[in-house]
């Protein structure tokens, strides 16, 4: 019965936009202007048989992949670190939160400047966007870590490696992921609003060309593209964290 | 191994939880420390563990203790299981960590586990099993670490009056069994009673008593 609920919400939903748009509605909210659902599915189904559309993606999902990587990378190691160290917490912590309140995007000119290429610049800004959200949700995670586990372990004779690695990073988890998730989604709005700017290839800028040249379909069919991806990427990594915190109970689980 | 403590002072910030403690451990005794809670028993155990910093001495078989060592186990009050490892995975915790084979700490953590109890629980992780079945991983889990010294806090502190009696008899007999030089840390008289060869009572000034005379205070 749910089901049937949610699926007659998406149809309602998908009816009311086709009359609305070919009926050249205007309430204020200017309907004439946007392209009906019939005219989006055709263009999306011409884009689908076009190669130009999967080298998009491919240059999408590789400064994702490369942004969020290093970011994952760096931003659990770093929060980590500045958790557990207080020298290098006290070395660290002000620059990086003197940069953290700064949106990534707004640091599309420094990165226009800094690097070579924009393709550099892109990747650049997609790190900067995930890496704040992972560093600081694993920096809480790491100094909520009940003190216990990490006593009994050490009255095991654990080394310090071996608190890290089989208590603190494990423990932590849930807390990362949380960083993780987070980080992804903002990562996507960075990377679309970097490739709108100065992309060259990329499912933000080719949603951008459509608009310049005022084909709206393609733009909506961008907008969808953004959205499934966005959803695909951060539903990946929802499904890692619930694999990796299997022993959390159901209703914690991230 | 046998434990001598001479001055022990533990502060946290200015104020002192533990001051200027002398006590004594015999190889193989089980030593009950009784008295109200905050009297400082946990800190003991915790400075003789290695886990917090103090002043004064503490000789572990001559040896003054500078931090912590698999050879000085401690069991606590809550479980302190590691939630992401099934019962087998933290009773092979302690051996992994040592270096011990796979298959060599898998038959010593079955053993351990068979020996509380807890055979056909290998796989169930801390969330499915009760407290009275965690804190025996617990003790399953320190036995297979093969500590000289066992530090006891409050094991059974939130464990129904049943289990409580269960792992009592459980505890006294397997830590007799080995010869394990222990401290026991209790607020309950008669857990002291039942478990020490000897009971210190830690508060108004330390008071070294033996279990016959509590027995006798007790009949008469």
């Amino acid at each position: 019965m749910r089901w049937v609920l949610r699926g007659g919400s998406l149809v309602v939903g998908l009816v009311l936009w086709q009359v609305l748009t070919a009926s050249d509605t205007e309430a204020w909210l200017r309907f004439s202007q946007l392209p009906t659902v019939v005219e989006v599915a055709e263009r999306f189904a011409q884009q689908v048989g076009d190669a130009q559309y999967y080298h998009d993606l491919g240059s999408s999902l590789a400064r994702i992949g490369a942004g969020f990587l290093l970011a994952a990378a760096l931003g659990i190691s770093l929060g980590v670190v500045v958790a557990r160290s207080r020298v290098l917490g006290d070395l660290l912590q002000p620059s990086l939160e003197v940069v953290r309140p700064i949106p990534a995007i707004a640091l599309v000119p420094i990165a226009i400047l800094l690097f070579p290429t924009d393709e550099q610049g892109i990747v650049f800004i997609t790190f900067v966007a995930a890496f704040f959200p992972i560093l600081v949700s694993t920096r809480h995670a790491v100094r909520a870590l009940p003190t216990i586990w990490e006593d009994a372990i050490r009255t095991m004779g654990a080394s310090r490696s071996q608190v890290l690695f089989r208590v603190v990073l494990p423990g932590t988890l849930p807390g990362v992921f949380g960083g993780l998730s987070v980080g992804m989604g903002v990562a996507w709005i960075c990377v679309i609003s970097a490739e709108m700017i100065s992309g060259q290839f990329g499912v933000g800028y080719r949603t951008w060309q459509a608009y310049t040249v005022v084909d709206y379909p393609g733009v909506i069919v961008g907008m969808i593209t953004i959205g499934l991806l966005g959803w695909l990427t951060s539903a990946g990594v929802e499904l890692l964290g619930r694999r990796v915190t299997r022993w959390l109970p159901r209703e914690a689980a991230i | 191994m046998s434990v001598v403590i001479s001055g022990l002072t533990v502060s946290y910030g200015r104020s002192a939880v533990l001051s200027g403690l002398d006590l004594s451990v015999s190889q193989g005794e089980l030593l009950v420390v009784a008295g109200p809670s905050g009297c400082g028993k946990s800190t003991l155990l915790r400075a003789v563990a290695g886990l917090v910093p103090f002043t004064g001495q503490v000789l572990v078989d001559g040896v003054p203790v500078r931090g912590t060592s698999r050879e000085r186990a401690m069991v606590f009050q809550e479980d302190g299981l590691l939630p992401w490892r099934s019962a087998l995975r933290n009773v092979e915790l302690p051996l992994a960590l040592q270096g011990v084979s796979r298959e060599s700490r898998r038959s010593t953590a079955l053993a351990w586990l068979d020996r509380v109890g807890l055979t056909g629980f290998e796989d169930y992780l801390p969330r499915s099993l009760s407290g009275g079945m965690r804190q025996r991983v617990q003790l399953a889990r320190t036995l297979a670490q093969a500590p000289a010294l066992v530090l006891m806090d409050e094991p059974f502190g939130a464990l129904d009056a049943q289990t409580r009696s269960t792992m009592q008899r459980l505890v006294a007999e397997v830590l007799r069994e080995t010869g394990t030089t222990t401290i026991f840390v209790t607020h309950d008289v008669d857990e002291a009673v039942l478990l020490g060869d000897r009971v210190v009572v830690l508060g108004a000034g330390e008071v070294d008593v033996h279990r016959d005379a509590i027995l006798k205070a007790v009949m008469a």
